[in-house]
């Protein structure tokens, strides 16, 4: 008989804390370790593993860092700290007005001001991926679903089902038609939930989206939205790229489709946004809920208790978003220099012989290089992967991390370093893809 | 439409329970010196603003903390891309001395085992998260903090089974208390998964006794279950007894190494004794590895600022600054809690003796017209509305007995902690005067009615006696 070994740990603690379902486990974080272990510096290791596999956008910090050092008083309360009290003693769930006026009204202008958003609708989270997970707990039971489309940001497996118990049923999108949603891929989706005996309560789309690095188009959302009236389930638009379009005119919000019906229907909608990657602030946690939905509001104010935003960080954004000089000149300028990374990174991999989506929002690529799988399955693609992982030293995100249902295709982030680092990858890209030549070549 | 889920549509987020309509009144007419003084004193908000005039001048000192510098150089790029879940180094390191100053040494903290909340309402959250599933139940005993109806069950499912404390002991802990709530959630079909202990206790204002922390520590052992120990109001014990922290207590016995420490967690955060609840500092201490990482990994749902890190890590390094402003703090909570007891005292209401925390457990039995909560709430509502002062009935907190209120005094000033005083001794004369011609007028009745007027007094006075504590509710 086998002896059984106790694990007492794991025996004390929750099924939640003991399960899989951070998704800290997938091979996917082998690339991190890797790049940890070993990370590029164009000084001290050009040898190193080059970090491609992180959306954070570094490109516009000198304007924000310009804008601080030419106004001190945003982080200090002013002279004598007269604020600083009233701000330390400030837990109110409600977020500071301040702020709160100066998100919508970013928000707004993000959009062209083709939507308004009322500050009081507007819910404060520390980051969106609290802001996610919030929704979920608020819109649906455990054991219920929410529908997503493929590819989607690996994260959400985490955000969307570990604690709450509400699973995620894919939406399958591919290459045929640049990956957008379909009706008859709603439908799938949602027969797919009915079988598993699955209660619907949502769909939740990210726009512009992450990985694809494009918009969703206005007839599509226009289909999303009627799908979900029809079923009579929730719509979450996840927006945090909204500013990373490269033209401004490209992105449609589904806010813009409400005013566009006159808000029927919007009881329904709720749009989840954050700072971390148009500012580029990550580190300061700033996200946000905005629902037309009463009720969803003040439910989501009331849970926002477990994830507030420390006011000492409201009130530096209040500041810097209220500036209406600074946030027009950052939103166009950060727009312009994300598209210009875009080209030279699409330019780059065009030469090395490499197709991408065409995208126009992100700070990534959706890169395709089924023609490189020696087989196309899962298992090609990682090792694929691996290859590029170890030999090419470049950690760049698998398609199937992202839940792609087509092998061969991968993210690849090209706003989190210098131009020359992006350089240095693209050389290395290309040098890779002409020893392959050669090597086939040779077979 | 109008499909929620039935976390949203329950009532476990408290919000209609009387600690937080008291706090709504209080919103619509708020006391202010100058402008309002006739309106509701809030003394229903635990929070610590005595001290808050030695953080200016300290912050003032250090620009760079604030101005995101480090040797005069911007590192706002570093912070601003600083999301890593293990949290900020410095801060960390810098965090668990000053737990350790607070412990007056006796016991040191590893910053690998700390994990990084915002505030103490995730870090509790968190902890259920981590120790129970939905079904389950920790035992807490009463009274205790209203929010952790809500933060301990809401989203988690967890239920609360209460540890019933009363007046007889001082509201100790008992085991016969232990055990019968043990029981009663055996009875409810619920597994327990743990114990759940404010020590300094929030309402009580007093330090658990190391014989309260043995008591525990045998039944977790015992029972192979979690000791939660929320030591939020450390900083805030003013005199003695001082304040033994629960793992002072298992080093003592030499308990660290064992299975028990693993079991045994802290959690922190520097609302109370910074007095700085708006920038989200919680944490939660484990000597468990696993129950570290997990809930480090949960922590992505409630991460400090990197702002807010950077600047508390200058702070809590200067140590010769936070030894001052802990030895400030302490003297002036001590004060403002010897004038808020001693003016009541003169009003006649007694508060249980306390050491600690930025309230006082105020015995306002006497004043009730019955013993029953039902008279508890008619008091709290007179209290609210006609005296004008916001408190937290002891029925929001669970408490066993009708009759007792928390009462906060480290929010205001001196002045309106005075007038606060004021106040309620006007109430307490008005309502011994209304018994009194209330017991006046009887008596002139009686006497009217009977010519043998010594013997009716007498007899009139058993009376009077028995109608005042026997009127009907």
């Amino acid at each position: 008989m086998a002896i059984e070994i106790e694990k007492p740990s794991s025996v004390r603690l929750s099924k939640v804390a003991i399960s899989k379902t951070h998704g800290e486990d997938s091979p996917y974080f082998a690339g991190w370790k890797a790049y940890d272990e070993n990370p590029y510096d164009e000084i001290h290791n050009q040898s190193g593993v080059i970090q491609m596999g992180l959306a954070e956008n570094q490109v516009s910090f000198d304007l924000l860092e310009k804008y601080l050092e030419e106004h001190h008083e945003v982080s200090s309360w002013g002279k004598g700290a007269p604020g600083f009290r009233e701000n330390a003693l400030f837990q109110d769930y409600h977020g500071l007005k301040s702020f709160r006026q100066a998100m919508a009204n970013f928000m707004e202008q993000i959009r062209g001001g083709k939507a308004k958003f009322d500050p009081d609708r507007i819910v404060l989270t520390a980051g969106a991926t609290a802001a996610n997970e919030l929704l979920t707990f608020i819109l649906a039971d455990p054991g219920d679903a929410l529908l997503v489309p493929t590819p989607y940001y690996p994260g959400f497996d985490r955000d969307l089902r570990w604690r709450t118990g509400v699973k995620i049923v894919p939406i399958h999108c591919n290459s045929s038609n640049n990956f957008q949603i379909t009706p008859e891929a709603l439908e799938a989706a949602y027969q797919s939930a009915e079988s598993m005996d699955l209660k619907v309560r949502g769909i939740l789309i990210t726009n512009p989206s992450n990985p694809l690095g494009s918009t969703i188009q206005s007839s599509v959302l226009n289909d999303i939205l009627d799908f979900a009236v029809h079923k009579n389930i929730h719509l979450v638009s996840d927006e945090i790229y909204s500013g990373s379009t490269f033209s401004p005119s490209e992105f449609v919000s589904i806010a813009e489709i409400l005013r566009n019906r006159n808000y029927k229907d919007a009881e329904r909608v709720h749009i989840v946004y954050s700072l971390s990657k148009d500012l580029g602030l990550p580190g300061f946690r700033v996200g946000t809920i905005y629902s037309y939905n009463d009720d969803v509001v003040t439910t989501a104010r009331r849970m926002s208790s477990f994830t507030l935003i420390s006011s000492q960080t409201q009130h530096l954004l209040a500041c810097m978003l209220s500036n209406h000089e600074f946030t027009q000149n950052y939103i166009k300028t950060n727009r312009e220099r994300l598209n210009k990374r875009y080209d030279m990174i699409i330019q780059g991999l065009k030469k090395a012989g490499i197709e991408c989506l065409k995208g126009n929002a992100g700070l990534f690529c959706w890169m395709n290089l089924s023609p490189l799988l020696n087989e196309p399955t899962r298992q090609g693609e990682l090792e694929l992967w691996n290859i590029i992982l170890n030999q090419v030293k470049l950690n760049i995100s698998p398609g199937s991390s992202c839940h792609c249902s087509e092998p061969g295709w991968f993210r690849v982030c090209f706003a989190n370093m210098s131009e020359q680092t992006l350089r240095v990858a693209l050389q290395r890209i290309h040098k890779f893809m002409e020893q392959r030549k050669v090597c086939s070549v040779n077979q | 439409m109008g499909l929620l889920s039935r976390r949203a549509t329950c009532n476990t987020h408290g919000q209609d329970s009387s600690y937080f309509l008291g706090w709504q009144e209080y919103k619509k007419n708020p006391y202010n010196e100058v402008n309002n003084p006739n309106g509701i004193i809030q003394m229903g908000l635990a929070e610590n603003q005595l001290c808050l005039d030695l953080l200016e001048p300290w912050l003032m000192k250090n620009p760079d903390a604030l101005g995101l510098k480090r040797d005069g150089i911007f590192i706002f790029k570093e912070l601003a891309l600083f999301q890593d879940y293990n949290g900020f180094p410095a801060f960390k390191r810098a965090l668990v001395d000053f737990m350790g100053e607070i412990r007056g040494n006796k016991v040191s903290f590893d910053p690998n085992h700390v994990v990084l909340t915002a505030g103490a309402t995730s870090a509790n959250e968190t902890l259920m998260f981590c120790l129970a599933d939905q079904g389950d139940a920790f035992l807490l005993p009463t009274p205790y903090y209203p929010g952790f109806d809500r933060d301990l069950r809401w989203r988690t499912g967890v239920e609360i089974v209460p540890i019933h404390c009363t007046s007889s002991n001082g509201f100790k802990v008992t085991l016969p208390a232990i055990e019968q709530a043990y029981r009663q959630a055996q009875k409810r079909k619920l597994r327990v998964k743990g114990v759940l202990i404010t020590n300094p206790s929030n309402p009580l204002g007093t330090t658990m006794a190391r014989d309260e922390l043995y008591l525990l520590i045998n039944f977790i052992e015992d029972k192979q279950i979690h000791l939660i120990s929320d030591e939020i109001y450390a900083g805030t014990v003013f005199t003695s007894p001082s304040f033994v922290s629960v793992m002072e207590v298992l080093k003592d016995r030499n308990l660290d190494q064992t299975q028990v420490w693993e079991r045994v967690h802290i959690v922190y955060s520097l609302s109370k004794d910074l007095g700085l609840p708006g920038f989200r500092v919680g944490a939660i201490y484990s000597n468990d590895p696993v129950v570290v990482s997990a809930a480090i990994k949960m922590s992505s749902f409630g991460l400090v600022s990197s702002q807010t890190q950077y600047l508390l890590s200058a702070m809590l390094f200067d140590k010769k600054f936070t030894k001052e402003y802990m030895s400030e703090n302490h003297k002036r909570l001590q004060k403002q809690q010897k004038d808020l007891v001693s003016g009541l005292e003169k009003a006649g209401i007694r508060c249980l003796d306390s050491n600690a925390g930025l309230f006082c457990w105020v015995d306002m039995r006497h004043l009730l017209k019955s013993n029953t909560f039902e008279a508890e709430m008619e008091l709290w509502q007179k209290i609210v509305y006609h005296v004008k002062i916001n408190i937290s009935p002891g029925s929001s907190c669970h408490c066993i007995e009708p009759g007792w209120f928390r009462v906060c005094f480290a929010n205001m000033l001196e002045s309106t902690l005075k007038l606060a005083i004021q106040r309620l001794k006007s109430f307490v004369s008005s309502i011994a005067m209304k018994s009194q011609s209330h017991q006046e007028l009887k008596s002139l009745r009686r006497k009217a009615r009977n010519n043998w007027v010594s013997r009716l007094s007498l007899q009139s006075f058993y009376d009077r006696e028995q109608d005042t504590t026997t009127e009907p509710h």
